[in-house]
């Protein structure tokens, strides 16, 4: 298991290629690895959007995605997972979290990181401030309905 | 006793500081730290706190050197 939260940009393809690589005892063993990136638009709620800032709470932040991938893994057999979550000033365009779940099967590794995905969304302390082209600044109040 | 009191996003911004240190005696809940930290401030709709980086309920005990949090519905990924 891998969590980073992430002040700068990150490239999710070469951070998948690289934990994939680093993990000596995965290869042969995994057949299936499902891969979520949430991505910033440049639109939300009918208004051009032409940035964002994310807070969070350090250290609580980690200790709650600890927990949520943990029981990921009790409730299914991952091989390994990675969480990224980007924090800070974020332009449209850049990756904002990578949920990467490697299994044997695809069942587990697609419901294991559907799993991982809502509950990060509904328990993991972030906080987005959209920056408005009008210049107008703007707290996001709820999250999108997921489909669990 | 010692409990450091910290808020986040938008209840941040609305109560115009991050944190509180308190040094008090008689507080028994997470409900009784906020009435403290905040009294005339009405508490905003939806709420949540957190006591030593876990969620809790507004009556869960508070004990010396805790760090009690409070924000808003989290909004991330």
């Amino acid at each position: 298991m891998d969590i980073k939260i992430c002040p700068e940009p990150f490239d999710p393809w070469q951070e998948i290629q690289a934990h994939q690589s680093s993990v000596a005892d995965m290869a042969g063993k995994f057949g299936a690895t499902s891969i979520f990136i949430g991505t910033m638009r440049d639109f939300n709620e009918g208004d051009n959007v032409q940035g964002m800032t994310l807070e969070h709470y350090p250290g609580m932040t980690e200790k709650q995605l600890e927990k949520i991938v943990a029981e990921a893994m009790r409730q299914w057999p991952v091989i390994d997972a990675l969480v990224m979550h980007r924090v800070g000033d974020i332009l449209p365009n850049e990756p904002i979290v990578l949920v990467a779940v490697w299994t044997s099967h695809r069942g587990d590794a697609f419901d294991a990181s559907r799993y991982i995905m809502e509950a990060l969304k509904s328990r993991a302390p972030f906080w987005k401030k959209e920056l408005l082209k009008s210049q107008s600044e703007r707290w996001l109040v709820k999250n999108t309905d997921g489909y669990l | 006793m010692s409990i450091k009191v910290r808020y986040f996003a938008s209840l941040k911004e609305s109560i115009g500081r991050s944190e509180d240190n308190l040094e008090i005696a008689g507080l028994a809940t997470v409900g009784d730290v906020w009435r403290y930290a905040n009294p005339n401030k009405v508490l905003p709709d939806n709420i949540l706190a957190a006591v030593n980086m876990d969620y809790v309920e507004w009556d869960a005990a508070v004990n010396d050197g805790d760090e009690v949090a409070f924000f808003p519905p989290v909004t991330g990924g």
